[in-house]
């Protein structure tokens, strides 16, 4: 287990207090012109030694995305945007980070924000978060009034303003181009990839987007050193991460842990078990519900990180972990996750846009009986349309879900599913104009 | 992408008032001269708190105008996004989370309670005409589940019995207490807590 000292959100469970005074003691804000004063390319430099992957969910390397911002600025202005769009059901992190740590994000806006030249930050939250954005915003104005950001923030030499932008309820905003597309007042549509926002982004200006964890993590990693994050953890997925274990746990909650913990300890012991105990376990949706399920046997031994999970075919996600016990119905689960899916795409490319709700009418319909013994193979053939044929992530997102259903409860499905659609007695509906051929198809199986 | 209906009937007129113009003028110089548009997701918020949680057409027409912007751009964000109602809602709205991990600690019987009390189907108003409810997707608490929000606030670790004794509260036109009703202040676990002793007891 991580030790305390090595924690980075002292005041994850709000023992502390939010305020600037109470973060200036556990640490934030205590020598940030000292850090920038080292310049922009040792910061970069340091973040690519930690090794720091994105925390919002697809794991890309920060230090990497930073270093694709252009080295001077041009005649276009630079911008760093904050992705705190939190909407992957089974994930809750960063509405802590919001409330009781606010200043290790906004120290982490500035120092982001100098590394990457840019001298506004729009911070994107959701709309829900109404509390945890005036929260947020008590914080940034508690930071303007002593100086740590605004003009010559932190008597580092560079302005900063930061501003939140409200969403309102799209999933898809949390797409980082959609998310852009959103800030610029329109619809949150994913844009085409190339060009990257690192070129093209907000207002056609060159942007980096970076998770709320990923950027509250960057003060501490420079002043406690590039070494010490990669010290923990596994190589190549380092320093610490925090989970949220919801679903059928004795007690749900969000802990910080070192990456590649493993899947059983984050369980039994920061959550209190399985309800019914380990037995009762049925699978557990590993990274928030676009990542597909393991099963019992392989979260035995499963550590959380990226790469071992892509191993076991899955990924770690945003690391919402969601257990889900016996007394479940799994397909049904997985059909509420289709619906998710279906609600909130976006509609701009046709397979997801049918595809999604497609996935979700077939597991309905599976969920109660109703399918076919076909329709087990039409659905994956459904995901496999869907998956890799959309402009955004979202498509893999709504696919891998029910692929991993697949994969581990089949057996599940097609004992359930035995509706035969063939009329198979001579009956005489007349709507039933293929009828014929049915017969004949009948008597040539029975021939 | 949601379905959303635009209510039938609709006021004539829809202007800000003082404060709100004061806001709208603030939201605005948030972003870089010569892109108001952006400011068009904050509008559509302060529209929807003045006229009562809903947003007509007519205000979509005032912030189009307002922003120098077409009234399609105004109309397709405020149909996209699925925060901003466009039917009345009543004074209280309330939101249940109803996704896999709330579902799986029980939502649907949340469900059933706004069913038996305010109104049969989602997004039809109580007798009264105080408040709706409606089945949301992920409200970012599933740590906390089954929850569900009410305007503004969270109702976290909700049961069925203390969950009908909310909706009775709005019915009678009392805002209940928001957060966690099991009286839980963050996301530790509720039992057993192992990280951030010291500080927990410092």
């Amino acid at each position: 287990m991580l030790e305390d000292k090595d924690r980075i959100f002292k005041n994850l469970y709000n023992d502390l207090g939010a305020d600037l005074e109470s973060a200036k003691k556990r640490g934030d804000w205590s020598n940030t012109k000292e850090i920038c004063s080292k310049g922009q390319d040792w910061i970069i430099e340091e973040v690519k030694k930690s090794e720091l992957r994105g925390r919002g969910g697809a794991g890309f390397p920060t230090g990497l995305k930073w270093s694709f911002a252009p080295k001077k600025v041009g005649t276009k202005p630079h911008y760093l945007v904050i992705n705190a769009d939190e909407s992957e059901p089974g994930t809750c992190k960063d509405r802590d980070i919001l409330r009781f740590e606010p200043h290790k994000l906004i120290e982490g806006c500035l120092i982001a924000s100098y590394a990457v030249n840019a001298h506004k930050c729009y911070i994107y939250l959701r709309g829900e978060y109404y509390n945890e954005g005036a929260k947020l915003q008590s914080a940034i104005d508690e930071a303007y009034k002593a100086n740590l950001i605004g003009k010559n923030s932190s008597g580092t030499g560079w302005d900063l303003d930061i501003y939140i932008h409200y969403g309102a309820g799209a999933y898809i905003c949390g797409e980082e181009t959609a998310l852009l597309e959103s800030i610029e007042g329109n619809k949150g549509q994913p844009r085409l990839k190339p060009p990257f926002p690192a070129l093209v982004g907000l207002y056609g200006c060159p942007t980096i987007i970076n998770n709320v964890e990923t950027i509250a993590v960057v003060p501490t990693i420079l002043r406690k050193g590039s070494n010490w994050f990669a010290s923990l953890g596994k190589p190549k997925n380092t320093g610490t991460k925090i989970f949220c274990i919801s679903g059928n746990v004795n007690s749900p909650c969000n802990v910080e842990e070192e990456m590649g913990i493993k899947l059983k300890d984050l369980i039994e012991k920061h959550a209190g078990g399985v309800v019914g105990g380990w037995d009762n376990l049925q699978a557990v949706i590993p990274g928030g519900s676009s990542m597909p399920m393991l099963s019992k046997e392989i979260s035995e031994n499963i550590t959380m990180d990226f790469d071992s999970l892509v191993e076991n075919k899955s990924g770690l996600g945003t690391a919402g972990v969601i257990v889900i016990n016996k007394d479940q119905d799994i397909i049904k689960c997985m059909a509420r996750i289709a619906r998710f899916y279906k609600h909130e795409s976006c509609g701009q490319c046709t397979p997801c846009r049918e595809g999604s709700g497609w996935m979700w009418r077939i597991l309905e319909r599976m969920a109660k009986g109703e399918a076919s013994k076909d329709e087990v193979n039409m659905l994956s053939d459904v995901t496999k349309q869907i998956e890799g044929h959309t402009i955004c992530a979202f498509g893999e997102g709504s696919a891998w879900p029910v692929q991993g259903l697949l994969r581990h409860f089949k057996k599940e499905i097609i004992e359930r599913n035995n509706f035969d659609p063939l009329v198979k007695d001579n009956k005489n509906i007349p709507y039933l104009i293929d009828q014929h051929i049915l017969e004949e198809d009948i008597k040539n199986v029975k021939g | 992408m949601s379905l959303k209906k635009v209510s039938k009937e609709q006021p004539d007129k829809f202007e800000f008032s003082d404060e709100n113009l004061d806001l709208a003028k603030k939201v605005v110089s948030n972003y870089p001269t010569g892109k108001k548009k952006s400011a068009v997701m904050a509008l559509l918020y302060l529209a929807q708190k003045q006229n009562n949680n809903w947003i007509p057409l007519a205000a979509m027409k005032y912030i189009a105008k307002y922003l120098e912007i077409s009234y399609i751009n105004v109309y397709e964000v405020a149909t996209f996004y699925s925060m901003y109602n466009l039917a009345p809602v009543g004074k209280y709205f309330i939101q249940i989370c109803t996704t896999t991990p709330c579902m799986i600690r029980g939502a649907y019987k949340l469900v059933d309670v706004c069913k038996k009390n305010i109104s049969e189907k989602e997004n039809e108003l109580s007798g009264n005409k105080i408040c709706s409810w409606t089945e949301v997707e992920c409200l970012g608490a599933c740590i906390s589940a089954p929850m569900a929000q009410i305007n503004d606030d969270y109702y976290e670790d909700l049961n069925t019995k203390q969950f009908e004794s909310i909706v009775k509260d709005i019915l009678k036109d009392k805002k209940p207490k928001a957060g966690s009703y099991r009286g839980r202040v963050s996301s530790e676990p509720e039992k057993n807590r192992q990280t951030l002793l010291e500080t927990k007891n410092a």
